[in-house]
């Protein structure tokens, strides 16, 4: 988070932060610093274990970490990459390349001349300033952070004045310096435990070369490369291995935002204006210049893929309205949640052939719209796709029923994909089929409709909904009801924090409820526990040891939520 | 009607029946774009036509290559089952080994290709040995059964189409295959053979006379190796059993190498085949004889550049090995070509281009003009002609003629002379120019071949050849000056002719002077002690030295340097050429986007650097940074970079509307109303869910509040 700091000052004026104030924010607030990438705490304490077997020069190691950085100044100048168009594969799938890590060094010791005025990009890529993020610094002594908080300046100093400007209007953020303890606590033996087995001898050799090598080290770099790439991949997995997150704890809830529905977000989207509308609209009239030119190339049997950032569902809907007006065709929104190539051969099949009839499975009804489209050469037929890339169409039985279908000479498809990972879904043989032409149409337009879907993230709408109903069903339980479901439910939330909390035990709850006198047999609560699973209030599932656990599967802010009101009502 | 819904994912437009458009339209699409330059209808049917040439060329040279392959296993068919056929009593002892006889066809890494191959190979089969046919492929018979279905439907309709007169028979046959078994499929087997025989030798028979009574059945696996194991060892076994009442053939199609049919079955199963192997050609030789018909010639005036040429290599070399996508990478560049270079309706048949000329209009004239290649043309004229040719249209159509006829005179003789210089140069060591001959005509392409280093090496490797090879050598390229379509070279094959025979009369010189070496020799061997032997070598070595070259050496450097002389003057690159611009296809760049796209690229550099496309001052940055200006979804997507696996919302959250207020100024500082707050929290809502879509981070159950991080490293 540290390169929010360059982009909030961008515009803030630079403002100079004394010693002891950086030096104070690192005492206390460094708990922020944790969140930081798994891997870079790797590298630092690797470091950090490097620094602490000469901790006497440690000056000196910082005086040649700069000198690191000039050498690598004459390197990323040679190949600063002109256009971003020239980005090679390598950059954009590397794990992190040397290039890249020299670059950040660039930008952050200019950074560190002049603070805020442009953007760091990517600040975590670099071993050397790693080395200096106050992850590591916090375990030294303060004396040492006063050393070298000089350095540090430029990165530490993020979190402290952007938690300065938040605090004025967010009382809330107050406390936000917590984090999990359990996680810190935890965190530390595991430094050590890393201490000891780096002691062990076994000493990145691209690190200790990267800090011995003198200027230049062109061909070096090139060497290290290899070393550096092995490297890095052990990173990777170090940093996927264990399954503890280092990140803040706060949550939304605390925010205290008002929630959004859809609605209101969509109503608050419209009131933000666009940002460069009229660029983007330059982009696009740059597309609809093609639109002659797809039509061709859909003719001459060529299908068409259009990629980019950007939505480009308005596009293709402008082609439609502009070019496909008098001929038949299909358009079909990928993005819809439950789209399924079922219903796009039915509707070929149905509304395009006029068949009445049905299909034992998608293949043969696939086989029949091959027959008649190969049967009548009058049929012509335009297939609009957006988003081929759907979660539900990127199956590959799915994709090889539209390959198949767009491989017939009379139907011509135009589709778009978005996710990075889209072409993965086509093998050589449904490459061929599909007969694809590329076509980049980056447009930024937002993904209204594409998104609109999704409730997955930032859970507004799903909790609010969750919780109606569940206050809608209890209330039209009895009252011993009501107060089962109300244990299981105060149940669950003590046990919140267990993420292995597998659920309640059936015979558990069956004796807290007797305590309470809810119930007075085994067979009313089973009959009661039926009623609410076909309400779906909760959820059973079996333990490895074959016991019934009980679950309610509504997140933990819901049911507090319910709970709250509850008390409320009663 | 919109296609907004929450209800409906898919929707039909139906235009009503007059409105629509009539088929057949695919010319106005070519001229919509292009109604400011003329002839856009003409360069359309030259596009269409010479593209069915081409293709029905490619078509010709796939059929030509496979021909041999297909007689073999022709004749492996007739010979499978001649005991079946005589109907005798032998049979039966012969059949009691149970063994299917199979063909094990290996043919290659492109699978794509395959397709064509099978179909023009049943095509054959029906032709000449019978209608029983079916093609298998694995994706359509995940088990047993499914395989029997497709395997009988396919086989009975085929049956029908053989004799589509009885209708009623059709029907009952569509009855049994609801019964899916060895045993129906046998009834039918007997069936129709015995119809066939019974009958008497009517129409039917003449028209099928080419098949024999009682025809094999065959069965292609088109991609053996994803199939299940179990489905076909099943199918192995069960037809095994059945395989004296029933003639069956398998034909396994296999992509990578024969070991996979013994990896594939145990040897219970495998013991039951009796498999013998073909081999298809290799796609490569494919490649080069098609890259050999279609562009070493000048039967189509429309030619590559080399860039492009190199992309479709590439593509081919390392993603698919596939001829068809070369060919249809080379189908694009003629489409794309015809469509944006107005002055390609030039790029004809010799015979066409005087009256395409003489009826240019005074536009086009302009465009020609225009032509860099031909003002460079224009500028190597005397003054009065640079006016003639720049102001006269009559006389610049004169010139325009005359050059083209220049170009193909020029591509005539380029084509025979690389074919020459190729006969050199693929022989020797290391093959400093490439072994085939199309990265020799990607080197001739590219630049003066004759100024590179490789060619300078190659020609010193060829000043080293033996006299045996010289002399091969040179009546190879005899043969293809004499059958070259060149009218220049009846010089060149006179001078080649003249090598020959002298380099016969050195052979008869030769013969005496190995006589007198042989005495020198001789000499050598007397001389026992060291001192002496020493010395003669040293004088033998300073003779050598200061010695003349022999008279073969003396020959070897004119006919090395004759070859050269004729690469100078031959193989100039085509982009020296006037007027090349209108036959050749040169922008590499469009064929490479469309053709071998990088769809993550284009999203990074449009995440990490938006001034690429919005071409606004405030997102220029230096490279590595972002303006804090960037659209929403950039500095989310850049804050995200610096999270680890798992990102906390609310710190996101943060960290954007810091970045945010910071732009919007000061203004919105202090009591910050909640209006702009929940402008922003909306903003970032979206921006992060399109990061979601795009796939960049995912939900994470692991922690409340928390997304996940999909990507590692840079992007």
């Amino acid at each position: 988070m540290s390169q929010t700091e360059g982009k909030g000052s961008g515009a803030l004026q630079v403002k100079f932060v004394p010693d002891e104030e950086v030096l104070k924010h690192i005492a206390d607030d460094s708990g922020i610093k944790v969140r930081k990438d798994k891997t870079q705490q790797m590298v630092n304490v690797k470091r950090f274990v490097k620094k602490l077997e000469n901790i006497s020069d440690d000056e000196d190691q910082e005086i040649l970490e700069e000198k690191n950085y000039v050498a690598v100044l004459g390197i990323c100048a040679q190949d600063s990459m002109g256009n971003g168009s020239s980005v090679s594969g390598g950059e954009v799938y590397s794990f992190q390349t040397p290039k890249r890590s020299s670059k950040m060094a660039e930008l952050a010791s200019e950074l560190a001349q002049t603070p805020g005025q442009s953007v760091a990009s990517d600040h975590s890529k670099c071993p050397e300033k790693t080395a200096k993020t106050p992850q590591s610094s916090k375990r030294l002594s303060s004396n040492k952070v006063q050393q070298r908080s000089k350095k540090k300046e430029f990165v530490s100093t993020t979190p402290y004045r952007l938690r300065k400007r938040l605090a004025a209007p967010d009382l809330y953020l107050e406390s936000e310096s917590e984090y999990s303890a359990s996680c810190s606590e935890e965190e530390d033996e595991e430094d050590q435990k890393e201490v000891s087995t780096v002691l062990s001898g076994q000493k990145t050799p691209a690190k200790t070369k990267a800090a011995s090598t003198p200027p230049p080290r062109n061909n070096l770099g090139k060497k290290n490369k290899e070393d550096k790439m092995s490297n890095l991949v052990e990173e990777y997995f170090e940093a996927h291995s264990s399954s503890k997150v280092l990140t803040s704890d706060r949550t939304l809830q605390k925010l205290q935002k008002r929630r959004l529905n859809q609605q209101t977000l969509h109503d608050l989207l419209k009131k933000a204006p666009l940002a460069y509308a009229a660029e983007i609209k330059e982009l696009n009239q740059q597309h609809e210049s093609l639109f002659s030119k797809w039509m061709l190339q859909m003719h001459l049997g060529f299908n068409i893929v259009l990629y980019g950032l950007g939505s480009k569902r308005d596009l293709l809907e402008k082609f439609r309205t502009s070019v496909l007006q008098d001929s038949v065709h299909l358009v079909v929104n990928g993005y819809f949640p439950s789209i399924t190539v079922r219903s796009i051969l039915n509707s070929i099949t149905e509304e395009v052939l006029d068949h009445i009839g049905t299909f034992r499975s998608p293949l043969d009804q696939l086989e029949f719209i091959i027959k008649r489209f190969k049967e009548d050469s009058s049929l012509e037929l335009y297939v609009l796709i957006h988003n081929l890339d759907s979660q539900m169409l990127r199956g590959e039985r799915s994709q090889q029923i539209l390959a198949q279908l767009s491989s017939l000479p009379s139907i011509y498809l135009i589709a778009s994909i978005d996710h990075i990972n889209a072409p993965l879904m086509w093998d050589q043989a449904k490459l061929s089929l599909y007969n694809w032409l590329w076509y980049e149409t980056t447009t930024f337009s937002p993904y209204v409709e594409e998104t609109s879907y999704e409730n997955s993230l930032l859970v507004q709408q799903s909790g609010s909904l969750a919780l109606s109903s569940l206050t809608h069903v209890l209330r039209s339980l009895t009252l011993n009801a009501r107060g089962i479901f109300r244990l299981l439910a105060q149940y669950q939330l003590e046990n919140k924090d267990n993420p292995s909390y597998p659920g309640l035990s059936f015979q558990d709850f069956y004796q807290q409820c007797r305590e309470h006198f809810l119930v007075n047999s085994d067979l009313t609560l089973r009959a009661q526990l039926t009623e609410f699973r076909d309400h779906k209030l909760i959820r059973t599932k079996r333990g490895a040891d074959g016991v019934e656990y009980l679950l309610i599967p509504v997140d933990d802010s819901t049911l507090t939520d319910f709970l709250e009101k509850e008390d409320e009502d009663v | 009607m919109s296609t907004c819904s929450v209800s409906k994912g898919c929707f039909v437009f139906k235009p009503s029946p007059k409105k629509r458009r009539v088929s057949q339209k695919t010319a106005i699409d070519f001229r919509e774009r292009n109604n400011a330059s003329e002839d856009s209808e003409l360069r359309f049917v030259t596009c269409q036509s010479l593209w069915n040439q081409i293709k029905s060329e490619t078509e010709q040279i796939q059929e030509d290559l496979n021909k041999q392959l297909f007689d073999n296993l022709l004749s492996f068919l007739r010979r499978s089952h001649s005991e079946f056929q005589e109907k005798t009593t032998e049979w039966t002892c012969q059949m009691k080994s149970r063994e299917i006889p199979t063909a094990a066809l290996v043919l290659g890494v492109n699978v794509t290709d395959h397709d064509l191959t099978f179909r023009s190979f049943s095509e054959v089969l029906q032709n000449n040995i019978t209608p029983y046919i079916a093609l298998l492929e694995a994706k359509d018979c995940p088990d047993i059964k499914n395989l029997m279905q497709k395997l009988m439907g396919q086989l009975m309709n085929c049956y029908i189409d053989v004799d589509s007169l009885e209708d009623e028979d059709s029907v009952q046959v569509s009855q049994n295959r609801i019964r899916c078994s060895m045993t129906s499929l046998i009834n039918w087997y007997e069936n129709v053979t015995k119809k066939t025989d019974s009958e008497t030798p009517s129409k039917k028979r003449t028209s099928s006379s080419r098949h024999w009574q009682s025809p094999p059945v065959v069965v292609i696996f088109k991609d053996m190796e994803s199939f299940t194991t179990k489905v076909l060892q099943d199918f192995i076994v069960i037809s095994s059993q059945h395989i004296h009442e029933l003639p069956l053939v398998l034909i396994f199609g296999i992509a990578t190498s024969p070991m996979i049919i013994h990896s594939l079955l145990p040897h219970s199963v495998s013991s039951l085949l009796c498999i013998e192997l073909f081999q298809s050609l290799s796609c490569k030789e494919h490649l080069s004889t098609i890259i050999d018909k279609l562009l070493l010639t000048t039967q189509f005036p429309f030619k590559l550049g080399e860039k492009v040429l190199q992309v479709l290599i590439n593509i081919f070399l390392y993603h698919d090995f596939s001829v068809q996508n070369f060919i249809k990478g080379f189908q694009l560049c003629m489409v794309e070509h015809f469509y944006s270079q107005p002055l390609s309706v030039l790029c004809c048949q010799v015979v066409d281009t005087k009256k395409r000329v003489n009826s240019l209009s005074h536009d086009q004239c302009e465009n020609i003009r225009k032509l860099p290649s031909f003002r460079r043309y224009v500028e190597s004229q005397v003054s009065e002609k640079q006016i003639a040719l720049l102001t006269a249209d009559n006389f610049l159509k004169e010139i325009i003629q005359k050059l083209l006829e220049d170009l193909h005179v020029y591509h005539e003789n380029y084509v025979s002379v690389l074919r020459c210089l190729h006969v050199f140069t693929s022989s020797l060591p290391k093959y400093p120019l490439g072994k085939q001959i199309r990265e020799l005509h990607c080197a001739c392409l590219e630049n003066r071949v004759w100024e590179t280093e490789e060619y300078e090496s190659s020609l010193q490797l060829a000043r080293m050849l033996n006299k045996s090879d010289l002399v091969t050598m040179l009546q190879q390229c005899v043969e293809i000056f004499v059958s070259s379509s060149g009218k220049e070279f009846d010089k060149t094959v006179e001078k080649l002719k003249e090598f020959l025979t002298q380099f016969q009369k050195l052979e008869a010189e030769a013969i005496q002077e190995r006589d007198v070496s042989v005495s020198s020799q001789k000499e050598l061997q007397k001389k026992t002690d060291l001192y002496h032997l020493q010395k003669t070598l040293l004088e033998l070595k300073e003779s050598r030295r200061s010695k003349k070259l022999t008279k073969f050496e003396m020959l070897r450097f004119e006919v090395v340097d004759y070859i050269d002389s004729l690469v100078r003057t031959y193989l100039v690159p085509a982009d020296h050429k006037t007027l090349h611009e209108i036959v050749y296809f040169n922008t590499a760049s469009v064929l490479r986007g469309h053709l071998n796209a990088a769809p993550r690229i284009a999203l990074h550099t449009a995440l990490n650097n938006p001034y690429c496309y919005l071409k606004n001052q405030a997102l220029k940055s230096d490279g590595g940074s972002i303006s804090n200006k960037a659209p929403d979804i950039c500095i989310v997507y850049k804050l995200h970079l610096e999270c680890g696996r798992l990102i906390n919302l609310v710190d996101w959250l943060e960290a954007f509307s810091t970045v945010v207020m910071a732009v919007e100024g000061p203004n919105a500082d202090a009591a910050s109303s909640d209006q702009v707050d929940d402008i922003i929290h909306a903003r970032f809502i979206r921006a992060v869910s399109e990061l979601e879509l795009l796939g960049f981070i995912k939900p994470s159950k692991q922690k409340t509040d928390h997304v996940a991080r999909l990507t590692w490293g840079a992007c």
